[in-house]
């Protein structure tokens, strides 16, 4: 505590506003960090290497001469930079991350240990078979547990991430209907829809038609048998979906999709609702891709990697992209080629070079045999209860956009800020102030200003009710005209609100050396 | 009495002569937000009315501009690609998007008014 | 259960307040048959002791370059990545952080996708990069489009040098749109010359340097010959390393350079993840995939970073996205950018003497064997040899005496006739001398 004598020896504490600014911009333990450019010596660096002059040499006579520009810097320098720019960072270990849709559960470390073990980690992509049965028996154990899970005969490991997981799925739809002579122009997506399934169903070719909501949060089944014809090759459908809530026309859905022809494909990022309760496979589900940083835990890493294994049915089980795992009386082989085996004639091509992300489905396996059958499905049952305790002590203080209770997340929109002159925007950065990270805003767009929230299984009771008791008080000053807060939140985070449009209107994306006239 | 016009997309388009200049609306630019980018069409070509003659970008958001009658283009405005800013701050004046030749001058008399205009936004909420 | 911190009692407590007697009344909307009422069929959970001990069962199953000489490339590559990167990749604020889309409690992840775009503008010499993809092949798929959409044409040539994971994932990204490819066949004796085949229809022309041979080459003549007609000259470059030594992509005329970005800061990990580098010029920025990270300033005037030009991307532009990409490599991509931050200027250009020098010593002890020879006047740390036997067998009886022997180009290349007695062969920092000696013993073995 700060403190000094007043003139007559008491004493005093001194408030904030006398806290100095200073030197350096750091306060505390939050520092300030250049880049690493602006930290260079030439002639460092942080590893030793030994001296090879290349007087003789075979290049070509294609040597690169002129420097690079890259910054050196001793290993003692990268690590502080390093650790420096980590502080800045909001993280689930350090906190609960509502965002809807996201499922950011806990990443054991666990799995980050066995990831590394050195008959993982230094197994070449391209050794021959016979010196990788391991790692193709994971694989092959790993595609087991997805298609029990998910109740589909058939899987596709290699998607390196959800989009290309759709892209995977989409794919084999339309060698499916090309195969049959029986090509088709149309896919249909919920307006509800992530961004992903439109974009990447433009790509396959496909026009694109939304399908509106029902009024309460599921995709119109009337609207769907009403557009069906034979153009449609396939409906794209989340389930449960980005409201939160459970498809209940599902099968019927299916049913007609089915009927006139076409495929259903699920978005299966909302999978920790359901996983061990109900398989996909059941509701009559085509193809779906699975997020294995999703419900299967694997990090999150600032933006990736993910990985996104797709599960088929029969019926598009033989156009599953190369190269997968056969387990045959030899062993375990890769079919890399059409022509290799007769199952492999029909694929519609390689996703990602090699043969998937092998990391994370160590990862993911090592997550499954942790939680197993009982584990993963009581994942899914306390993710749901979470979600409705979050929407029991909220929907009195904000909107619910549906009635009933929810999945495994919860979406609420802004009508309880009307008339406030608070924004879904700003009520996010106000959380940042409070120490929690903001719920998934915005999306999706079938409801106005959309928060939708997604505590995982992860959070306790404590976590979550100091949630709750944020979010009250919160909602409680917005009511009560406190705008300051929200309008000039964040205050307590390393950056204040940043200028995005500037960002955009002169994009600067990397950092340049300062030319001779600039440095006069 | 004012000889602009609008389109349902939030298009205005006003009679100079043998052209008509086209942008986009007060109503449309403050939906967008601030504006990034712009792009604009070639001169000379031909659009039928309907047709995605330009696109705007916001932070948040890209949407199209629609040619409001088929025509042909006879000038892009520059001004907004290096400033995209105008659009925001001038959007019925500096930010103008381009001038298009009509094949059909007519055409204009089919799409809204100043009041009618008003009266379709504020039916939007 | 290790992970769920509810006991029973707070769950009862949680319905209570929910208002459902049991958790099967939130499921109310399940259809019923889909129901499940038992456990499936699964193993129930386990301690962290048994977990370890089945993988670790798995991983003691195969043979690597742990325990036994590799010299295998084509595509991924062995390197020595210092113990302080995946020391800070692992910190939680790396590890467990998310997609940077509130950038006010993101700055570490943001600075660090700004230092990585820099680097590999840099290493590329190219003016702009953005902050990575899945990995190289789908970053050549994504080029292709990209070049597509610039120059709105759709005639597409693929060298016969490039990688042909590379070429067929862009076959399968652009199968269904209207692209006609002209994939040339596997160029085994280096002879092909694409500057003839780019015309006026041609959006781009795809090349890997050194290609997937080994051979690197001047791409100056073919950039003019492919500009001069419209096209853009795409550069696949799949060992970052040899930027070290050699001249980059952006020094040739390149227009877009991709790359694998798994040699730095990345195992091998048999296979993934790894990172796909993207790198074009200034003035197609906008027509990019993937995320960018771009600088900008607080309201309170302090330099920060963000996510920008995002209204290319899926989740504004929608259908009309440039790409459909969500997740970038993100943690692989930090990886990259430490390893590269602790190697500087004078340590990457090491590296990649060291590379060569040690690809130089494996050619020649190579040629010394009866049976094999070097077919490459040139290369970087990976070169082709014919053999007197299919190098199939060859392999297979180098992996029984412990060693990893390269790649056959047959695997590669199941439909290039003459390919079965080519063998692709890779050396790194990390072979020693003895090692090259344990090999050119056992192959002089397994050749006689």
């Amino acid at each position: 505590m700060s403190q000094s004598r007043d003139k007559s020896g008491e004493q005093v504490v001194l408030g904030r506003e006398h806290a100095p600014e200073t030197t350096a911009g750091h306060h505390g333990l939050e520092w300030e960090e250049p880049l690493l450019f602006e930290l260079d010596s030439a002639g460092r660096a942080g590893v030793d290497l030994p001296e090879v002059g290349l007087e003789k040499n075979r290049l070509g006579g294609l040597e690169r001469r002129r420097p690079i520009g890259l910054p050196g810097l001793s290993e003692p320098q990268v690590v502080r930079h390093f650790v420096r720019l980590s502080r800045k960072n909001y993280a689930i270990d350090a906190g609960i991350y509502p965002l809807g849709s996201c499922t950011m559960k806990h990443n054991p470390r666990l799995n980050e240990k066995l990831a590394r073990l050195p008959g993982f980690a230094e197994a070449h992509p391209m050794q021959p078979a016979e010196t990788v049965q391991g790692a193709l028996e994971l694989i092959d154990t790993l595609a087991h547990w997805l298609k029990t899970l998910t109740g589909m005969p058939a899987v596709a490991m290699s998607p390196a991430a959800g989009a290309q997981g759709e892209l995977c799925g989409l794919m084999a739809i339309r060698a499916a209907l090309e195969h049959a002579g029986d090509a088709r122009q149309v896919v249909l997506v919920p307006e509800s829809a992530h961004g992903t399934n439109p974009a990447t169903a433009a790509i396959c070719g496909y026009q694109v038609e939304a399908i509106p909501g029902n009024g309460r949060g599921r995709v119109d089944l009337a609207q769907i048998e009403a557009r069906l014809d034979t153009d449609v090759a396939a409906i794209m459908i989340t389930n449960p979906n980005t409201c939160g809530l459970f498809e209940y026309d599902i099968n019927r859905i299916a049913e007609a999709v089915h009927g006139a022809g076409g495929y259903v494909y699920c978005d299966g990022a909302n999978f920790n609702a359901i996983v061990g309760l109900v398989r996909p496979g059941d509701l009559g589900i085509d193809c779906m891709h699975i997020n294995l940083h999703k419900t299967f835990s694997t990090p999150h890493g600032g933006g990736g990697p993910g990985s996104g294994p797709v599960v088929f049915s029969e019926a598009l089980a033989p156009f599953v992209p190369l190269p997968y795992v056969v387990h045959g009386a030899d062993g375990y082989r890769l079919v890399e080629h059409r022509d290799q085996e007769p199952g492999a004639a029909l694929s519609f091509g390689r996703l990602k070079a090699f043969h998937g992300q092998m990391g994370m489905f160590i990862r993911a396996l090592a997550y499954m045999l942790s939680h197993g059958s009982d584990g993963l499905r009581q994942v899914a049952e306390d993710a749901v209860l979470n979600a409705n305790y979050v929407l029991a002590r909220l929907k009195d203080v904000m909107t619910p956009s549906y009635e009933g209770p929810c999945m495994h997340e919860v979406l609420f929109d802004d009508g309880f800020l009307k008339d406030t002159g608070v924004s879904t925007l700003d009520f996010a950065k106000a959380m940042i102030d409070e120490g929690v990270h903001p719920m998934t805003m915005y999306f999706p767009l079938v409801v106005h200003g959309a928060m939708l929230i997604e505590p995982t299984e992860s959070e306790s009771r404590h976590s979550l009710d100091q949630f709750i008791a944020i979010m009250r008080r919160l909602a409680e000053d917005a009511k009560a005209g406190r705008v300051e807060r929200f309008h000039g939140a964040p205050f307590y985070s390393p950056r204040r609100r940043l200028d995005e449009v500037r960002a955009a209107r002169q994009p600067v994306l990397r950092w340049s050396a300062p030319t001779a006239e600039a440095a006069e | 009495m004012s000889s602009i016009r609008y389109t349902q997309d939030h298009e205005w388009l006003r009679l100079d002569g043998g052209t008509a200049t086209c942008g986009i609306t007060d109503y449309a630019q403050e939906q967008l937000g601030d504006v990034v980018f712009v792009e604009l069409p070639q001169v000379g070509a031909s659009y039928a009315a309907g047709d995605e003659a330009a696109v705007v970008e916001s932070v948040k958001a890209a949407a199209e501009v629609y040619a409001p009658i088929a025509g042909k283009i006879a000038a892009v405005n520059d001004a907004i690609v290096n400033d995209p800013s105008l659009v925001n701050g001038d959007p019925m004046g500096e930010g103008w998007f381009f001038q298009i030749t009509p094949d059909d001058a007519a055409e204009i008399e089919s799409l809204m008014d100043e009041n009618a205009y008003k009266t379709f936004t504020e039916g939007l909420g | 259960m290790r992970y769920l911190p509810h006991t029973e009692a707070e769950r009862q407590a949680l319905l209570a307040v929910v208002g459902a007697g049991a958790i099967a009344e939130l499921y109310v909307d399940v259809p019923a048959e889909a129901r499940l009422e038992g456990l499936l069929d699964l193993p129930p959970h386990q301690g962290e002791l048994e977990v370890e001990r089945r993988l670790a069962a798995l991983a003691a199953k195969n043979l690597t370059a742990a325990s036994a000489p590799s010299f295998i490339g084509a595509g991924a590559y062995r390197h020595h990545v210092p113990a302080a990167v995946d020391h800070l990749i692992q910190r939680s604020e790396f590890l467990t952080a998310y997609t940077p889309y509130q950038p006010e409690v993101s700055q570490g992840t943001l600075q660090y996708l700004f230092e990585f775009q820099t680097q590999v503008a840099l290493l590329t010499q190219m003016e702009v990069a953005n902050a990575s993809m899945y990995d190289g092949a789908s970053a050549c798929g994504e080029a292709v489009l990209m070049a597509a959409r610039v120059t709105k044409r759709n005639k597409v040539v693929l060298s016969g040098g490039l990688h042909p994971h590379y070429r067929d994932v862009t076959v399968t990204m652009t199968g269904f749109s209207d692209f006609r490819i002209d994939a040339r066949p596997a160029d085994l004796d280096g002879s092909e010359d694409l500057s003839a085949l780019a015309d006026e229809a041609t959006a781009c022309v795809v090349v890997q340097n050194p290609d997937v041979f080994g051979r690197p080459h001047d791409l100056r003549p073919l950039a003019r010959a492919a500009q001069a007609k419209g096209a853009l000259l795409v550069v696949a470059v799949t060992e970052v390393v040899s930027l070290g030594a050699l001249l980059p992509p952006g020094a040739m005329g390149a227009d877009i350079v991709i790359a694998e970005g798994q040699s730095l800061g990345n195992a091998l990990g048999f296979g993934g993840p790894y990172l796909g580098l993207f790198a074009t010029r200034q003035r197609f920025v906008r027509q990019t995939p993937g995320r960018l990270c771009g600088e900008t300033v607080d309201v309170e005037g302090r330099r920060g970073y963000v996510l920008t030009l995002s209204t290319r991307e899926q989740h504004i532009r929608r259908e009309k996205a440039t790409s459909n990409i969500c997740t970038n490599s993100g943690l692989c991509s930090l990886a990259f950018t430490i390893h590269l931050a602790l190697l500087g200027e004078e340590g990457f250009r090491r590296l990649a003497r060291l590379n060569h020098a040690r690809a130089l010593t494996l050619a020649d002890a190579v040629n010394e064997v009866e049976g094999a020879e070097v077919l490459n006047r040139s290369f970087f740390n990976e070169f082709t040899v014919r053999l007197a036997k299919p190098a199939a067998e060859v392999v297979s009886a180098m992996a029984e005496r412990g060693i990893l022997a390269g790649v056959p180009a047959a695997r590669l290349f199941p439909e290039a006739d003459g390919a079965e007695d080519l063998l692709l062969l890779a050396a790194t920092e990390t072979n020693t001398e003895a090692e090259i000696a344990a090999f050119t013993e056992a192959l002089q073995e397994v050749l006689s």
